[in-house]
């Protein structure tokens, strides 16, 4: 292929992908490592976008919270597909802005193993009311122990209770050991 | 005593600890990337006033957000003040929350639930 031709190809993407963004209202897409300064950016990124578009406080709020903790489990969980790069956490972080609700979708790589027990994890939860979301929190935050990683196992939790909407995800297998892990938190504008 | 103040940044809360002139708060922003990092020096302060605590003690909680790794020390900081209540002293936690925030409320509705001291909810606005 000639140069010419690939660089025509690429700028064809960039403006696809620039056209996809703006149909389906997408703020911000990111794929690379998720640390604690890119959680910091990006929340201040879209907190400052949300005050510009003068979204209502409580959504804005909503947002930040859901963002940190989607981020933050990205940073603390996601597997790699080497065992080369065991250290380094990272994932797809996709937020839109919708009529109706702002959507957060993340994404990383989890071993196959752990798919059965988070699987439960979400299941449960999305069984679960505003009643029901609130003494599992309870009954978590007692029992559980800060882990190496600085999780509290609440995340998941936390997020529906604010959300008050459905935890929808999605598992893709990659191979035999990992797969692609995709959660949607969507927060309604009009409450 | 030694007095703790931490100016808060970006990602972890202020926090003023003076048995002296009897302040206790913590207000801001926490979601430390390391939660264990930065409250050890705080729980460490806490053990150590728990064993001369002041005949009252207020302690007040003004925060903007926390993330669920916090939310856990939280508690944590809760359970050694109920632990000061068991041993004969008052304690009130003044659980400050912004008039946007009703899930900042909750939050200290759900710790009330949990643990076996006064709680005193101060709504604010901007």
């Amino acid at each position: 292929m000639s140069r010419e031709i690939e660089s025509h190809r690429f700028l064809d993407f960039a403006y696809q992908l620039y056209k996809t963004m703006k149909t389906n209202e997408i703020n911000l897409v990111y794929e690379g490592e998720v640390t604690q300064d890119i959680t910091k950016t990006f929340t201040s990124l879209t907190e400052r976008n949300m005050a510009k578009s003068e979204e209502s406080n409580q959504v804005q709020r909503k947002v930040f919270n859901v963002m940190v903790e989607c981020l933050q489990n990205i940073s603390k969980h996601a597997d790699t597909l080497s065992d080369d790069d065991e250290d380094e956490r990272r994932g797809i972080v996709m937020v839109s802005r919708g009529e109706e609700s702002y959507k957060i979708i993340t994404g990383n790589v989890i071993r196959n193993a752990k798919i059965p027990g988070l699987k439960e994890s979400l299941e449960h939860i999305n069984s679960l009311d505003k009643a029901g979301l609130s003494s599992l929190y309870k009954q978590q935050i007692v029992e559980s122990k800060i882990s190496e990683k600085g999780g509290a196992g609440l995340g998941l939790i936390d997020i529906a209770k604010k959300t008050g909407s459905k935890l929808s995800y999605q598992f893709k297998e990659l191979n035999e050991e990992v797969s692609f892990f995709i959660l949607t938190s969507t927060i309604n504008r009009n409450r | 005593m030694d007095v703790i103040n931490i100016q808060g940044t970006d990602d972890t809360p202020n926090v003023i600890l003076d048995k002296a002139s009897g302040q206790f708060e913590i207000s801001g922003r926490s979601l430390p990337e390391d939660v264990n990092m930065f409250y050890e020096p705080i729980l460490d302060w806490i053990d150590q006033y728990s064993e001369d605590p002041n005949d009252h003690t207020e302690f007040n909680f003004k925060l903007e957000y926390f993330n669920t790794a916090s939310s856990k020390v939280i508690l944590d900081i809760l359970l050694k003040f109920e632990e000061i209540v068991e041993n004969g002293k008052e304690v009130v936690i003044k659980w400050h929350y912004h008039e946007d925030e009703e899930d900042m409320l909750e939050a200290g509705e759900e710790y009330s639930d949990i643990v076996e001291i006064p709680f005193d909810y101060v709504l604010y606005t901007d």
